[in-house]
This record gives C-alpha cells, structure tokens and sequence, in this order.
C-alpha cells in the first residue's frame, strides 16, 4: 500500500467495451442507465418489482444471447452489448407487434404528447407497420368519477397492476384471461367504479399509453366560465405551483405561482384563491383536535385526512382506524365551504351563482368532491376539480403560454396563507405544519426554529420523535398506502408508539399525484419536493396560526379554532365502505319473489364477529322448519356496519350483533306479516 | 356486448340449486387449506370439483377469506383453461386439437360432435346442461390421436363417426336413467 490507505478494487462489467462500476445496481439495466445509455422500456420501474415482460430493454450478454437487461443481475467481469443488430431488430419488432393491435387514434389520445409507445416507435424508426392490425374495439370504462380505463391503448406492461398492489395494497385491476386475450381489468371485468379502487391514479401516472388517464372535466368548466350568470372562482392546490412548468417544458421544480394566477385570470376565471389558506385552516383544526386527544387521553395515533384515496382506503379496509382519523375536511373540501360562506361578503354576486373550481395535482380529488356528503342541496361544495395538467392544457387550447405571463398575486383574503399551508404538498408536509402549532402550543412559546427535518425524506413509512420541553411527540409519516399495514397491525396489537400519522397515497406526496403533467423524470420528485420547501421559505409567515387573514376569518365566521361553529362547518364523518358491489352469494333454493330475504354478510369483520358459523346454523334451521320455498338466504359481502357484525338483514332491515335467535325471531315476525304491497307502475 | 362480460357470465339460476348445498363444503375446503393464499389454485380445483364451475359469487368468497384481492384470484381463474367461469354440462368433452390430433382430422370430430348436439364455437353447452364440449390444446396422448375426453374417461383414435355413436350411447343411458 503506497499511502496506507486500503483501496477496495471496485467491481466492474463491461457495456458496450466501456468499463463501468458495478455500485449496488440491481441489474443490468441500472447500470447502462447510469452510463447514459437509455436502455428502452415500458415494464421497468425502479420503484416496482422487476417484471420482465416487455422485452424492449434487451441486449447480448457474452457467452448467454440475448437476454432482457432488467433481470440479469451485474456481475464483475460481465461483458454485454446493447447495441447489435439482432437487438435492435428484436425490440422494433417488439414495438410493431404492439402497434398492430393498438388502438391508433393517436390525434385524439390524451396521452399523445407523452405516450411510450409512441415516442419508441418513433425512435425505432418505425415507418409502417408490417403486420395486419387485429385489433377488436374494447368498452371503455367511464364509470369511476376519478379515471378513465381505455383497454385498447393497453400494452400489457402490467405497471399499472404491480404499482395498485404493491405501492398500494389495493390490487383494483390484474391480469385476466390468456394469450391474445390477455387484459388488465378490474375484478370479473366489472367497472371501476364498483370496485375497490380508491382514485390515487398511480397507475395513470405509471401508464406508459393512454389506456389509464385521469377523467377530463375541462368542458364543464368552460361551460361555467363562458355562463355570465355565474362568478367563477379558482383554489390553487400547492403542489399545482411546481408542477404547472412543466407542462410547459420548464424544468421540473420551476415555482410560477405568479404565472399560474394570471394564467387563471386570463382564461376568465373572476377570482383566484390559494388551497394553501385552508391548508393552514386545517392545520388549526387538526392541530387543536390532536392536542384535545393528547390532552384528554383521547384515541391516538390521529391519522390525517387530507388524501381523499387514504380515506376511501381506511373507509374499505380498516374500518377500526375510521375513530382515528382526523375529523377534518380535506383543504380542498374546506375551501369549498369557507368560500360559500365568506365569499358573498367580499365579491358582489349580484344574484349570480358562484362557482368553485379546484386546480389539482391530484386524480382522487375529482371523487372526493364528487360525494353526496360535499353536496348541499343539489350544489356540490367545489363545483369542478381540474387537475394541473388539465389546467395546462386549457391555456394551451386558447393559445397562452406560462412564460409569457405577467405573474400575478392571489386574491384576498382566502389568497393569503402561510408557509405550513404550502408544504402541504409534499409527504411529511402536514405534519410539519402541524408541528409548528402543536409545538408552539404545549411549548407555550414560538419555537426558535419552525425547519422539522427529522419528519422529511424519501423513505415509504418514516417516524421521528421531538422533544417538546418534558413531552415527547412521537410521529410517522406513510407514503404508499400498502404501509399502512404495519402501523394498523401495531394499533390492533396494542403497541403503536405514535401520537400523529400522516398518510399520502402518492409516493412523495401531493406534487407527484396524479394530476401532475406526465414526467419520465425520476428527478422531478425531489426538485417539485424542494421547489415547495423553496416556497415556504421565501413566504412572510411560516406558521398557520400567524397568517393574518385566517385570524380575521375565523374571527368573523367561526370563532376559535376547534369551536363548535368550527366543528359544523370544517369537520365531516367518515362511514365503512364495501369493497366490492353487487355480489351475493346465493345459499337457498329457488322459489318466488315474495318470501323473506335474508342475507348474512360474511365479509372479514363479520367473519371475525362468527358470521360463517350464523350462517350454517341458519341453514340448517331454514332446512329443518321446511322453510326453504318461503326464506331465500344469501351471503353478502359488506353491509358497510363492520364493528357491528355479525350483519344480518331480513327484508332489508337490518340486524346488527345478530344471534341465531334474533334472526329467526325476524323471520318468523316477517313470515306472519302480508307480503309488502307490489307498488303499481 | 364485450368480449371480457361474455366469458364470465354465471348462469344465476341453474348455479344456485347447487350453491345451497355447497356453501358449507366451499368453508370446509378453505379451513382444510388452512385460508393459505399460496394454496389457491388447490382450493379453486376443488371448489370447481363442488360446484362444477367457479361462480364469481364463490371467487369473491375466496378471495375474501384468503385476503387476496379479488381481482388477482379472477385472474387466476381465467387464466387457466382448466377453471370455468360459466355452468358446464353433466357430461364434459374435451376433443384434444393438439399438432398430432389436429392432423388426424380432431376438427371433424369436433364439428360433427357440435352439429350432433347443436353446438357451435361460442355456444359450449346444450340447453338441457347435459353436454359442454370444448377443445384443449394437447393431452399429453399423441400416440392415441385423434383423442376425446368425455369426463374422466380417455378415447383414442377418435372418427367422427365414433364420437357421435358415443354421444348417443350416453343420451340412451341418461333417457333409461
């Protein structure tokens, strides 16, 4: 040793006769990306399992033949080629079989300016296809208010599946059928919408096609721009400000708030308001709601409930999380009832309808606003959710581009907002902002630094601990839905050392949602995530509880934050939802219309509750009694009552805790009664 | 009308005579696999072996009990030729149309079989749920070519002429019956 200094000799293969080192890469792929060799594929993610399908990412490896690239793992020495002939033929021939049954409406695809296949075939050189075009029209599936399933753009890459199984534990769409019937769809091929997908639009974000897309809302809301009785008002979600560049080439965690105001403005919208300000309102909310529970030795961990796809998730599968999480209305939903309400003191709407336009990065925000709970009368609370690419686009179809915007600021007062409301936007944001105030408040004093870097990183579930004079406030942060498990199974268990969760369904957060404009960037998560922390920065306040309008607008309109007045009007409830619709499982005989119809959920927390059992021991009391012409017995899968279970319901009224007893009691009580009068059409 | 609704339509009412009876041994199955998920294909066979099908009803029971999501056991299900999502017929014939059959005339036994039993490429099974005939790619007898399985039972050497004279054997059986 010539120094002393022991050098580890680094391991290295061969790419195309360059040495490279070999520095934990999982494969080969990896490798000849980070050489800057952008090896084509549709299948590889790196956040997702390694699948192996598309057979794009090909190349020689000495000695082997031809082998896909994603799963040969590097090994010292390995000598590959990714540029021969017999490669290049074999992925153009990949790309044409794909060509010949896709459904080619290119002008009319949403997708057209980001679409993998096309910029693929483009850069295959592919200039006419050689194979008859077999392709059979598909439904399309429009059923879901958040996404549009189109089967015949779909490539069968499989991202779409992989990322709702394993990134959110969800599994809403899979493969079916085989060979060349092969397709992804929701379970039994019905429509999304009746199925246990939450909206998170991942798999639009990780579609290579057009086949998965967030579901357009931009007509009614020219529609309502263009009416001269309506007032049209904008609320602008945080990570919409870092995102919008992009749309329009600027790099990605470009900030153009200003830009995008005017932007608002130009396209005829009367006013333009920031999320932001009722982000800062939530964290009020949330935060007295978490100090009362920390307090009173209330029910801990307090989970948030900003992401609309987190709470349709814990409302389908963790029903015993639903007294856990937080009360409050989303920022968007909080908006849309501040603006009814504060609005007409401040705009003259002159007898006009006023309407409320949401400009998100999110796809699960079209559904949240979508809910009978957020409708009032026949008025939804925020009238139109557009995500920010959609924004983008309707300044593209009357010709304005960002760049040439002279910026503008929000409108007062529901503008005005502090930094925590901004940092909403990115995964570990609410709690940090609820920190600044939960802090200050046991504290008893502003903490010298409101910066809480323990709560911001990358990784799926993160938790930290700070130290607050004599009190410790224990916090995790879950990005992913399918990390809730473990944070559920330890509340279950008994062993839950947090006091606050924060659950984003979007991996990094709001500014990579769904709504986002298409990135194949893998850096575009971090610079959208610093390009918010950068927005904080740069804002006058920090904390919600110092943002001057929010003050007066509580003054004027709901009291103290956590008031009664507050409660009515900031808070809402959450109910259990069932997985899948319409599927009974028919147990009785056939017979007629008029009997008694009894059905046993048997879905997992009846099952838990003994549900299966009650449903043999009535059987056989249906059996034993020769009441099988006159009770039809069916097996449910979610009366949406889970703790209460078993759920029984004999002719529609339901049953809940229900015994043998209690259920044939019911029968029999049905069965003296005259059958229900059959209502004249 | 898609193709995807067409293969899973679930007869309702001939499905649920069984159902009734079945439900029961559909519970058991699950508790002898101990509600594995790594056991599903076992537990399907043999919940297809109860009710001669797989009723969507029973792939959604399943799927709950083993805390898969249903679309993945749907998946499974329609994957393999084995499984089928629709009723099938007393008698199952499978007419192989593997190379080694195919050449030695399976088409014609499979088409004189249909035009026997008033079948067609999209219609596999009779009205009276008597018969399903399907074909399958190879079963592993090309010696015995052309080859028909009618439930569990192999034929070899299969003519047209034969396999109709089988299929009126069975309705003589099932009419005395």
């Amino acid at each position: 040793m010539k120094n002393g200094i022991e050098q580890p000799i680094a391991e290295t293969m061969f790419v195309d006769g360059r040495e490279l080192p070999i520095e934990g890469e999982r494969n080969v792929l990896e490798i000849a990306r980070k050489a800057g060799i952008d090896i084509p594929t549709f299948c590889y993610h790196s956040e997702l399992s390694v699948y192996g399908a598309c057979r794009l990412c090909l190349v020689e490896v000495e000695g082997r033949g031809v082998q896909a690239s994603c799963s040969v793992a590097p090994e010292p020495g390995l000598r590959v080629k990714t540029n021969t002939r017999q490669v290049r033929d074999i992925r153009k021939i990949s790309i044409e079989l794909l060509l010949a049954n896709h459904d080619m409406n290119c002008p009319t695809c949403v997708r057209s300016a980001s679409c993998r296949l096309r910029e693929l075939s483009e850069r295959m050189g592919i200039e006419k296809l050689r194979y008859k075009a077999v392709h059979t029209p598909r439904e399309i599936d429009r059923s879901a208010a958040a996404l549009v399933r189109d089967p015949n753009k779909c490539v069968l890459c499989g991202d779409c599946v992989r990322a709702c199984h394993e990134i959110q534990g969800v599994g809403a769409i899979d493969f079916a059928f085989r060979g060349a019937a092969s397709a992804v769809v929701p379970a039994f091929c019905h429509n999304l919408d009746a199925v246990e997908c939450v909206n998170c639009g991942l798999c639009a974000t990780v579609c290579p096609t057009g086949a998965l897309t967030p579901k357009p809302e931009i007509d009614s809301v020219w529609k309502d721009l263009d009416d001269p009785d309506t007032v049209v008002v904008a609320q602008m979600a945080p990570a919409v400000r870092v995102g919008l560049g992009e749309y329009f080439g600027m790099p990605a965690g470009t900030i153009t708030t200003g830009e995008a105001v005017a932007a608002l403005k130009a396209i005829g919208f009367d006013k333009v308001y920031d999320t932001a300000f009722t982000a800062d309102m939530t964290v009020l909310e949330e935060g007295e709601e978490f100090l009362a529970r920390f307090a009173g030795g209330g029910r801990l961990p307090l989970f948030t409930s900003c992401c609309p796809a987190w709470v349709k998730y814990a409302e389908q599968y963790h029903h015993e999380l639903l007294p856990h999480l937080s009360s409050c209305k989303s920022p968007q939903q909080m908006f849309g009832t501040v603006a009814r309400r504060v609005l007409p003191n401040h705009i003259p709407l002159d007898g006009k309808r006023l309407v409320v336009v949401a400009v998100m990065p999110c796809t699960a925000k079209k559904y949240e606003a979508k809910q009978e709970k957020f409708i009032t009368d026949g008025q939804p609370d925020v009238d139109h959710v557009i995500t920010t690419a959609e924004l983008g686009l309707m300044l593209r179809q009357v010709g304005l581009k960002l760049d040439g915007l002279e910026p503008q600021s929000f409108d007062m007062p529901l503008g005005f907002k502090s930094g925590a409301g901004v940092i909403f936007g990115v995964s570990g944001g609410v709690t940090e902002a609820v920190l600044r105030y939960a802090v200050e408040k046991v504290h008893g004093a502003p903490p010298a630094d409101v910066t809480f870097h323990e709560v911001r990183g990358e990784a799926g579930l993160r938790e930290a601990a700070i130290q607050v004079d004599d009190v410790e406030l224990r916090v995790a942060i879950v990005q992913g839905l399918a990390n809730v498990r473990a944070i559920a199974d330890q509340i279950r268990d008994g062993n839950c050392p947090y006091h606050l969760v924060e659950v984003m369904s979007c991996p990094g957060g709001c500014v990579c949602g769904a709504g986002q404009p298409h990135t194949f960037n893998p850096a575009a998560r971090r610079l959208r995530t610093r390009a918010i922390y950068n927005s904080d920065k740069t804002l006058e306040f920090h904390k919600a509880q110092d943002n001057p309008e929010l003050q007066r607008c509580y003054a004027e309109h709901f009291g103290e934050a956590g008031s009664h007045a507050a409660h009515q009007a900031l808070h809402t409830a959450y109910r259990q939802r069932r997985r899948l619709h319409e599927i009974d499982l028919s147990v009785g005989s056939n017979g007629t219309a008029d009997r008694v119809r009894v059905r046993v959920c048997v879905g997992t927390g009846c099952f838990l509750n003994g549900s299966q059992e009650l449903l043999r021991q009535l059987i056989g009391h249906v059996e034993r009694n020769g009441l099988e012409q006159r009770v039809a017995v069916s097996a449910t899968f979610c009366m949406e009552n889970c703790g209460h279970g078993a759920n029984v319901s004999v002719n529609d009224t339901p049953i809940e805790r229900c015994s043998l007893e209690d259920v044939c009691a019911a029968i029999e009580t049905a069965l003296a009664s005259p059958p229900a009068a059959v209502p004249q059409l | 009308m898609r193709v995807e609704e067409k293969q899973t339509t679930v007869d309702r009412e001939t499905g649920s005579q069984t159902i009734g009876r079945s439900f029961e041994k559909v519970c058991e199955i699950l508790d002898h696999h101990q509600r594995n998920p790594a056991m599903l294909i076992p537990i399907l066979q043999a919940v297809q072996a109860e009710y001669r099908y797989l009723p969507k009803e029973a792939l959604a029971y399943v799927a709950t009990s083993l805390g898969l999501p249903p679309a993945r056991v749907f998946g499974v299900a329609t994957f393999y030729a084995h499984f089928a999502l629709s009723p099938k017929g007393k008698y199952v014939i499978h007419v192989c149309d593997g190379t080694a059959c195919h050449v030695k005339n399976s088409q014609g036994l499979v088409d004189a079989i249909r035009k026997r039993l008033g079948l067609s490429e999209d219609k596999h099974t009779t009205d009276d749920m008597l018969f399903t005939v399907e074909t399958v790619s190879c079963v592993g007898a090309c010696g015995l070519a052309p080859v028909a399985v009618i439930n569990e039972a192999v034929h070899r050497q299969v003519s047209p002429q034969a396999g109709v004279a089988a299929i009126e054997k069975i309705l003589e059986s099932e009419e005395q019956a």
